[in-house]
């Protein structure tokens, strides 16, 4: 559904060119999930600005469904790290901006928006605004806000980084529920291995700065039952681990160095 | 979360009486000090302001009142737009920033004479005295608040294929209006100051010319009445503002 061929991105900063990305070669399959998985600053969020349309590779090419996305992609959603939840508008208002962005207003937007708050258990805080929200529920409505355009493709920035341990665990089986029942193709970045390797089906694995895709891991068992407590679970942790860790470039070291 | 709002209203209320009670108190204690009759004490101050203002004094306030609003007004309608439109746009403000930071530290209000002359006595040059130095206030506070939305909030809409409007509408007009309160706050300061001095001459109407006319008669007390009318002319609009960031801005208050 989405093709990366030869992509890479060049920051300028003032007279310097920054590489962020050098030759991404992706092929992502509509319906499964991904995980991106890197150390800090190796371009993971650049690569999901590109998949949504944000911004423009310098070289190489990205095809949705085979057009190139010019711009945001109707069939595209995306939820930026910290939720990119505007703090004056109610809970209501920020879930519906999208489809209010697309003349969707009115009995419409109801229809549409209510299921989706039942599901995500949101009704009881529809006027409240996001700074009475706990991390859990704000990214709640950062979910309904992307499922109310009823995407295919579903991109996520680090969704869970800020939030406690349970809440995140709550968090990651509604998003596997949620690609589950509305059969999405999830991308999600991550810095957590634990994270890539329960939400993502494939795990890609970047390089530091300049970032490369270093290996793309496929983990068979992601979505079997209890697959957290599984052996097959931490054998795959453990695999991504020394993947990362390989050439000395772990996460530790490349955050000491950005 | 109702019971609580009240509370704070009722704090609110009494803690504004105690004030009162206090700059009473310091004008009294201070007047007594001083006993010079250009300091009355509050209370003839006071009884003189309950009798003239409803004999005439009120024509004088309300002119005033019609003078500063519609600066203010007018300050805001040219100066908001203006400020976020250069506050986004690089290459806008590269070329207009010089020209706002040279006529800014001008002193505008020497210029009365010269507005005088062109656009006569009557009210226009008032209200534009006014709003030409409110202007550059409201103008410098609202780029500036502009320049720093954060950039999340604008991706945010993005991703969601907002159009340039739908920007300045959703993100970048809700983020800067804290700020365009305080800079209106602190214009309406401004205004109130310019106003007194704009109406001490060639007028026969306002609390300037009021306060300056009674001063020349030695009335002090009425003196004192005019200045009581310009003080709560000034608290009025601070509610009326406060009241207005209330309504556009409630998210700042849950």
């Amino acid at each position: 559904m989405l093709t990366l061929n030869k992509v890479s991105l060049t920051y300028k900063n003032g007279k310097n060119a920054v590489p962020a990305l050098e030759d991404i070669n992706l092929n992502i399959v509509k319906g499964k999930s991904y995980a991106v998985i890197g150390p800090s600053g190796c371009g993971k969020t650049s690569l999901l600005y590109l998949m949504a349309g944000l911004i423009q590779p310098t070289a190489g090419e990205i095809r949705l469904a085979g057009k190139g996305p010019g711009k945001p992609q109707q069939k595209t959603a995306i939820i930026l790290q910290e939720y990119g939840l505007l703090p004056w508008k109610t809970v209501w208002e920020n879930a519906a901006l999208g489809l209010k962005f697309r003349n969707v207003v009115g009995e419409e937007a109801q229809k549409i928006l209510y299921p989706i708050f039942e599901e995500l258990e949101l009704t009881e805080c529809l006027r409240r605004y996001p700074s009475q929200l706990s991390g859990g529920q704000k990214q709640r409505v950062a979910l309904a806000r992307a499922l109310a355009l009823r995407p295919e493709l579903l991109l996520m920035d680090e969704p869970l980084s800020a939030l406690d341990a349970l809440t995140r665990e709550n968090l990651q089986e509604l998003i596997l529920k949620l690609w589950r029942k509305h059969q999405i193709t999830l991308i999600l970045v991550t810095h957590s291995i634990e994270e890539a390797v329960y939400l993502g089906q494939e795990i890609v694995i970047l390089s530091p700065r300049p970032g490369k895709i270093r290996a793309v891991v496929t983990n068979p068992g992601m979505g079997s039952k209890g697959y957290r407590h599984n052996q097959l679970f931490h054998q795959k942790c453990s695999e991504i681990r020394s993947i990362l860790e390989e050439n000395g470039q772990s996460e530790h070291t490349s955050q000491v160095c950005s | 979360m109702s019971t609580q709002a009240r509370s704070v209203h009722k704090n609110s209320v009494t803690s504004y009486i105690f004030a009162v009670f206090f700059l009473l108190l310091g004008w009294e204690i201070l007047a007594r000090i001083l006993n010079s009759p250009a300091l009355p004490e509050p209370l003839p101050a006071l009884i003189q302001f309950i009798r003239i203002f409803p004999q005439g004094l009120w024509e004088h306030f309300l002119v005033s009142t019609y003078r500063v609003v519609l600066s203010l007004f007018l300050g805001i309608a040219f100066a908001v737009p203006l400020g976020l439109y250069i506050g986004r746009e690089e290459k806008v403000d590269r070329f207009l920033a010089p020209h706002v930071y040279l006529l800014y530290p001008i002193p505008k209000i020497a210029l009365l004479p010269v507005i005088f002359i062109i656009f006569k006595i009557g009210d226009t040059s008032k209200i534009f005295l006014i709003t030409l130095i409110i202007f550059f206030q409201i103008l410098v506070t609202t780029r500036d608040a502009a320049k720093k939305v954060p950039p999340a909030s604008i991706i945010s809409v993005l991703s969601l294929g907002a159009s340039r409007w739908e920007i300045y509408r959703n993100v970048i007009i809700p983020a800067c209006l804290p700020e365009i309160f305080t800079a209106v706050r602190i214009s309406l300061g401004t205004a109130i100051s310019v106003l007194f001095f704009a109406e001490s001459f060639a007028t026969i109407k306002g609390l300037g010319y009021f306060i300056f006319e009674t001063w020349s008669r030695i009335s002090y007390t009425e003196m004192f009445a005019g200045i009581l009318a310009l003080s709560l002319l000034g608290f009025f609009l601070f509610l009326l503002i406060d009241f207005l960031q209330r309504l556009l801005c409630p998210w700042l208050y849950v």
